[in-house]
């Protein structure tokens, strides 16, 4: 079964197609990998499945039901989506508690004005800061952690949500050693769970220890799917990324 | 004694648009220099209820927070559209055409001649014409302002205003519908600041357009910013020092020829040092 598809979905800027016509699917409890060059629309692509970036033109179905068209920034959370950014996007002067209670507390103004941060909230908290290993640091303003921490910070936010599919956009740049092997524990730890990721990553040695599948992008249009053992050794696609 | 209450009144009055405009400012990250258009507009419903047909004051406060609340809310609508500078240009720019309302209609608000005449409160037979009494009166309005401040801060909607404030695109991906928290804040903030307006109508029995002025939103702001933007002890401070600074500034003893004028520049000189050393503000936890 499909977490999430999508059908001739084009995007453009300018007139220049970001997205250009692009049909592919995300199979569910799957760690699929979304590589390509750069500028060859991965971004793009996960922006406008969390709606971010509206699109031109084209069809997303989410959860096999409907086809639906563009997926506006709110719905993305009801829709059991989450992300994370290729450029950190946190709450900076926020504490790091906060930062992922946002994940957790209610979501309408009527709900939210008559919620106040209790101990189910905290313990869910609790719990993705201490995966992440930062729940000492929860007292902290987001802006005072280290470049890995912050990646990691913004991983626990999107566990938090809960969310059935969750889009990491590069969440191993910057990352040293210890960090990288802590989030391809969750990763695996999310597979196992029957949750769905599309892992944006220009490290192969990453894609083939963590991918069930990989799609290939190239200028906004698909270049290859398939295995990752598969896939990254097929010609266009080594040219694509390599340019011989 | 009596003037020491007068300064109160006005410590109290621009606390309550403090409060209310750094839920705006320094909660939601919105740079709103339209306050005192909200403030006019509660002062003018007052005015002219009292005035002309014979509401009480209590009546009269409520329908001023009401029709300001629906004014903030067109208003609201339309500056969602702008974000940063832009935002603040925009709000500024509803200040202007509200004052130029208030100005120009004439028929309805005397225009330059503004509003004589405006009783004070009166509840159960009791008028506040003493102004201890006053003065109790928009202590009562302060704590509640602070407490719908404390109420709004400490919930998880204060929480959300505070996201929107740091990246209004990252929050919504969360599942926050960014426009009704950003409606719901301005448009309560607004009714806030027309129960202030009301006040100050009441107090002073007279009205014109001179006190809403783009130049007293600057002043509403620059009291937010100096007490400390996103706290709510900030404005409350910010309130006292800019009342009663220049208040106190009478007392230093320069030459009577040159007093006014030394009065606004070491005024000035202040606010500035301040905000060199402390931009934050003095209590503040955010900076812009």
């Amino acid at each position: 079964m499909n977490a999430l598809e999508i059908k001739n979905l084009t995007k453009t800027f300018g007139g220049v197609k970001a997205v250009n016509s692009l049909s592919i699917s995300f199979e569910k409890g799957k760690i699929t990998g979304l590589v390509g060059p750069n500028g060859s629309g991965k971004t793009t692509l996960v922006n406008v499945l969390t709606g971010m970036y509206g699109m031109d033109s084209g069809a997303v179905i989410v959860g096999g039901e409907r086809e639906r068209g563009a997926i506006r920034p709110h719905e993305v959370f009801d829709l059991g989506l989450s992300r994370t950014f290729q450029n950190i996007r946190l709450f900076e002067q926020m504490t790091v508690l906060d930062n992922v209670l946002i994940s957790v507390t209610k979501r309408t103004v009527w709900d939210s004005l008559f919620e106040r941060h209790k101990d189910f909230h905290e313990k869910k908290a609790r719990e993705v800061l201490e995966r992440v290993g930062l729940w000492e640091k929860r007292h902290a303003h987001a802006k005072e952690l280290s470049y890995g921490q912050r990646k990691l910070l913004e991983i626990a936010r999107a566990l938090a949500t809960g969310a059935e599919t969750i889009l990491f956009d590069e969440p191993y740049a910057g990352l040293f050693p210890e960090m990288a092997k802590l989030v391809s524990g969750i990763m695996k730890e999310l597979r196992a769970g029957n949750k769905t990721i599309i892992l944006v990553e220009h490290d192969m040695a990453l894609i083939r220890e963590l991918c069930d599948r990989v799609i290939v992008l190239d200028a906004g249009a698909l270049l290859a799917e398939g295995k990752p053992t598969d896939v990254l050794q097929d010609k266009r696609v080594i040219e694509a990324y390599l340019g011989v | 004694m009596e003037y020491l209450i007068h300064l109160a009144i006005f410590f109290s009055t621009y606390a309550i648009l403090a409060i209310s405009l750094d839920l705006v400012i320094g909660y939601t990250g919105l740079l709103s220099v339209t306050h005192a258009a909200f403030y006019g507009i509660g002062a003018y419903t007052v005015a002219l209820l009292l005035t002309r047909a014979d509401v009480g004051f209590f009546p009269a406060l409520a329908a001023g927070a009401m029709l300001t609340a629906f004014v903030a809310f067109l208003i609201g609508f339309v500056l969602s559209r702008f974000r940063g500078d832009y935002y603040a240009l925009g709000s500024l720019g509803f200040n202007i055409i509200v004052f130029a309302i208030f100005l120009n209609w004439q028929e309805l608000t005397h225009g330059p001649l503004g509003v004589p005449g405006i009783d004070r409160p009166e509840i159960a037979g009791f008028v506040f014409s003493d102004n201890g009494a006053f003065l109790l009166l928009t202590l009562f309005f302060l704590g509640c302002a602070w407490l719908v401040g404390r109420f709004i801060a400490s919930s998880s909607l204060g929480r959300v205003l505070k996201a929107i404030r740091e990246d209004e695109g990252a929050i919504a991906v969360f599942g926050y519908h960014v426009l009704s928290f950003k409606l719901f804040i301005f448009v309560i903030t607004a009714a806030i600041a027309a129960i202030a307006g009301g006040l100050f109508a009441s107090y002073i029995t007279f009205i014109d357009p001179s006190s809403f002025t783009v130049n007293e939103s600057i002043f509403i702001l620059a009291i937010v910013i100096l007490g400390g933007l996103g706290s709510l002890r900030g404005p409350v401070l910010g309130a006292l020092l800019l009342i009663l600074l220049p208040e106190a500034l009478r007392f230093v003893g320069f030459p009577t020829e040159i007093a006014a004028q030394m009065r606004q520049a070491v005024y000035g000189i202040l606010l500035v040092v301040l905000m060199l050393y402390r931009p934050q503000g003095l209590l503040g936890e955010y900076r812009l």
